[in-house]
């Protein structure tokens, strides 16, 4: 085990600066493991031909389709040691916490059957043990399989997910983003681990409108946490804030940024009543007023005096579906398809993998090979989409109404009867 | 044959176990944060509890020696327990303020960058590149480490007006994602496909059915069934390429870097935005890419100048207009910025707004 170190010129200009050096990381590992020594190797011919020299194949664990990313290199002959370079996608814990002994035992497995490389995380979420040869892949994984840990998602089937810190470490989180996701992704298993959908299925969960695990740009099935209440504040955190930051910073960065105008100032004897309005005085003078009924849980105000404002406690989530990424149309974002739902109880978060379940199954019968769930949407129109997962439609699916009158109504007067029945029922 | 152990079909583990015990006790019940200090995070919940952050830049591809560094300083330091988040930073989490700063010191003096919290410019979002990927036009860790060397002062202090996500991505299927300022591969020609290799590698109406110009049909090349390319048509997408190999889209020279900003997640102020391509042509120059860096820090630097606090990138250039975001930042409106996919018409000027 000592095989000489290649010539990588290249690769040594990346261990200057003051950014933490993977080529540095890799180099140590390969002192003792020859397949990085290879590795380098390879890494290098890339950075001098500018060609990257990896091939798929087929590699997986017994009882599972996928999550194993097979990586056999295309100039084996010259860097033998490293022909076989898979990657094992493990799903971490949501939220991505962990105490030192699992990390610990993670290298520990890691140095024994792959390559020492680790990735915390990749762009999916999952964590990327890197490096291993056909033959370890098997042990490597049951002993992370022992330990507690199951194996993410590749291929056309329902993928690893991520959700925000949220409810462990944020004021702004408006649901258990943890047991959301755990509940809905191990619902799914099946469809994670023997990949037979149409193309590939994202979930993700943000804990409020920031956002954070970038869902509506990137999930198939995005969960953001909201709330249908009135804006809590605090007098005291208020005044803090404006003691702090004073009149220009309250006008110029946070009442004149609200986008619909929701929040004003104004002087505290002149705050307005009413069931919908929340008001906090910043100083003796004047008090900032938050219509509720028009602010649109953008989050702007509220990250700026954190704490002063604050979400409310009637908390849900909304759900957005059919983000992604370029290909093939360009990019999409998500299309809000529900409003509210709650999500407190076990039946909302039933409720919340039955919608998860109905969609998945219209995706699987409805989307053509390779097409994900935002271009199936775009392809069929978002009412049919609705119509087949049982959704009723709301105005808040859509920016504005129609702008041209090409569209068949004959069922006009029908909609319409069934629209006032259901307002009749709910009254 | 042996006995195959079944896989224990667990899926997500229950996260519960591996919180800090006070995010445990105070989990759902926060109240509000503060920022003591660039790189460290002040959390308050309802009933008093405090705990701090401590956060520190990491290069993602970790060999196992930098982790249990990493763990130790978390044994010795913080009290056992750290997170890891989106953009591969690390959070160590202690219950009480004195630990912060021998925990700042630590990891300064082990290499990791302590920043990344507030108006800071954030790791960038990555992809594999040329260290796994089987399609990647460029290398993505080496790249990353680079920027982040000549980005490293913005990552530690928080003098951004507001805070800036970076992405990089090594195809132009852009799984870096969305970013204040996106850095993507983007090709200029054509597949070079070996004919040779067609038939076997390559399912060929799959293949087809992947251009999104329907610039690709079947054909017979030398006799043998293979597939060709309208060359006139092609965008250079290279969507084909990882269906089938044999249709060569990584070009050393003519595989290029756009540029792109403007792109937003949060729905804060504004709804989310897609990023903005603002520069191309540039050349994909390993190891340490200096043309993008340039590029990225001429951005940054207008953006830093320019901008209000609370602007991120996208709100800056909606107040002061794409004229004066090429003017600001001495990049050149080229014709191809001008959209024509589908639905661009709504990304015309349909008014007569303009900035004189
Ligand atoms: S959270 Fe509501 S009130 Fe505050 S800025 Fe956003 S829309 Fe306006
Ligand atoms: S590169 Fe894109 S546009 Fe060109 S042939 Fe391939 S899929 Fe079609």
């Amino acid at each position: 085990m000592a095989k000489k170190m290649h010539e990588t010129p290249n690769l040594d200009q990346l261990e200057s600066g003051p950014w933490p050096s993977f080529v540095t990381g890799l180099k140590r590992l390969a002192q003792d493991n020859d397949m990085m020594v290879d590795l380098l190797g390879q890494l290098e011919h890339s950075y001098q031909t500018r060609k990257g020299y990896w091939k798929g194949g087929t590699v997986g664990v017994f009882g599972y389709g996928g999550g194993v990313i097979p990586r056999f290199s295309e100039v084996a002959s010259m860097f033998p040691e490293s022909s076989e370079f898979h990657t094992l996608r493990i799903m971490p814990p949501a939220g991505m916490h962990y105490n030192t002994d699992i990390l610990r035992k993670f290298c520990d497995i890691w140095e024994r059957h792959g390559s020492g490389l680790i990735a915390f995380h990749g762009q999916s979420g999952d964590i990327m043990f890197q490096g291993i040869s056909s033959d370890n892949v098997q042990p490597a994984f049951d002993e992370l399989n022992e330990l507690g840990f199951d194996m993410g998602g590749a291929g056309p089937a329902v993928r690893t997910s991520m959700s925000c810190v949220g409810a462990a470490r944020c004021e702004q989180s408006c649901y258990d983003e943890g047991k959301a996701l755990r509940m809905v992704v191990n619902n799914f298993l099946d469809d994670m681990h023997r990949p037979a959908l149409p193309y590939k299925f994202k979930f993700k969960f943000s804990g409020c409108p920031n956002d954070c695990v970038n869902s509506i740009q990137r999930a198939d099935m995005a969960v953001i946490g909201t709330w249908r209440d009135n804006m809590r504040v605090d007098e005291g955190l208020a005044r803090k804030w404006y003691a702090k930051h004073g009149m220009d910073d309250l006008v110029n960065n946070v009442i004149s940024r609200c986008p619909t105008k929701a929040i004003t100032l104004k002087e505290s004897a002149k705050v307005a009543k009413g069931e919908r309005i929340s008001a906090v005085a910043v100083s003796d003078t004047h008090s900032v007023e938050v219509d509720n009924s028009n602010c649109v849980r953008c989050m702007h105000c509220i990250n700026v005096m954190t704490g002063a404002l604050a979400t409310g406690t009637d908390k849900g989530v909304s759900v957005l579906v059919g983000g992604k990424r370029t290909l093939k149309i360009g990019d999409l974002m998500g299309t809000m398809v529900v409003p509210f739902m709650k999500l407190e109880t076990e039946e909302d978060f039933e409720a919340l993998v039955e919608l998860a379940g109905n969609m998945i199954d219209f995706f699987a019968e409805n989307a053509l090979e390779h097409e994900r769930t935002g271009e199936m949407i775009e392809r069929i129109g978002l009412v049919n989409f609705l119509e087949g997962i049982g959704l009723d439609i709301d105005p808040n699916m859509v920016n504005y109404p129609r702008t041209n009158p090409y569209v068949r109504m004959d069922g006009w007067d029908e909609e319409v009867a069934k629209i006032k029945q259901k307002q009749a029922s709910a009254a | 044959m042996a006995e195959m152990r079944q896989p224990i079909e667990s899926g997500v583990p229950d996260h519960v176990q591996y919180l800090h015990p006070l995010m445990k006790k105070n989990y759902g019940n926060w109240k509000y944060h503060d920022r003591p200090r660039p790189g460290v995070l002040h959390h308050v919940a309802h009933n008093g509890d405090q705990i701090w952050t401590v956060k520190a830049g990491t290069q993602r591809q970790m060999d196992l020696y930098t982790i249990r560094k990493l763990c130790d300083i978390a044994d010795k330091f913080a009290e056992g327990h750290v997170r890891f988040t989106t953009r591969s930073n690390i959070e160590y989490m202690v219950s009480d303020e004195k630990k912060v700063a021998p925990l700042v010191a630590e990891l300064t003096n082990s290499g990791f960058p302590v920043g990344g919290t507030g108006n800071s410019v954030s790791m960038i979002a990555h992809t594999q590149g040329w260290l796994h990927c089987d399609i990647p036009g460029t290398d993505a860790s080496g790249a990353v480490k680079a920027l982040m060397d000549e980005l490293h002062h913005e990552f530690i202090n928080e003098e951004m007006p507001h805070r800036v996500k970076i992405t990089t991505s090594c195809c132009e299927i852009n799984c870096g994602g969305q970013g204040d300022i996106a850095i993507v591969i983007q090709h200029t020609k054509p597949p070079k496909i070996n004919h040779d290799l067609v038939a076997n590698a390559c399912e060929r109406p799959t293949v087809v059915a992947r251009c999104p110009v329907a610039a690709i049909r079947p054909a017979l090349v030398n006799g043998k069934p293979s597939l060709e390319v309208d060359e006139k048509k092609c965008i250079c997408c290279g969507a084909c390429y990882p269906p089938c190999p044999p249709m060569q889209i990584n070009d050393p020279e003519h595989s290029k870097f756009a540029i792109w900003v403007g792109g937003k997640n949060a729905n804060a102020r504004g709804k989310p935005t897609f990023h903005k391509m603002v520069a191309a042509g540039i050349p994909n120059n390993p190891p340490r890419w200096p043309e993008v860096a340039e590029v990225v820090k001429k951005i940054l630097h207008a953006y830093k100048e320019d901008a209000h606090p609370w602007e991120r990138t996208s709100d800056w250039i909606d107040r002061i207009g794409w004229p004066r975001f090429f003017e600001k930042t001495g990049l050149p409106f080229v014709k191809y910025m001008i959209d024509d996919w589908r639905g661009s018409r709504a990304s015309l000027n349909a008014s007569a707004h303009v900035r004189f």
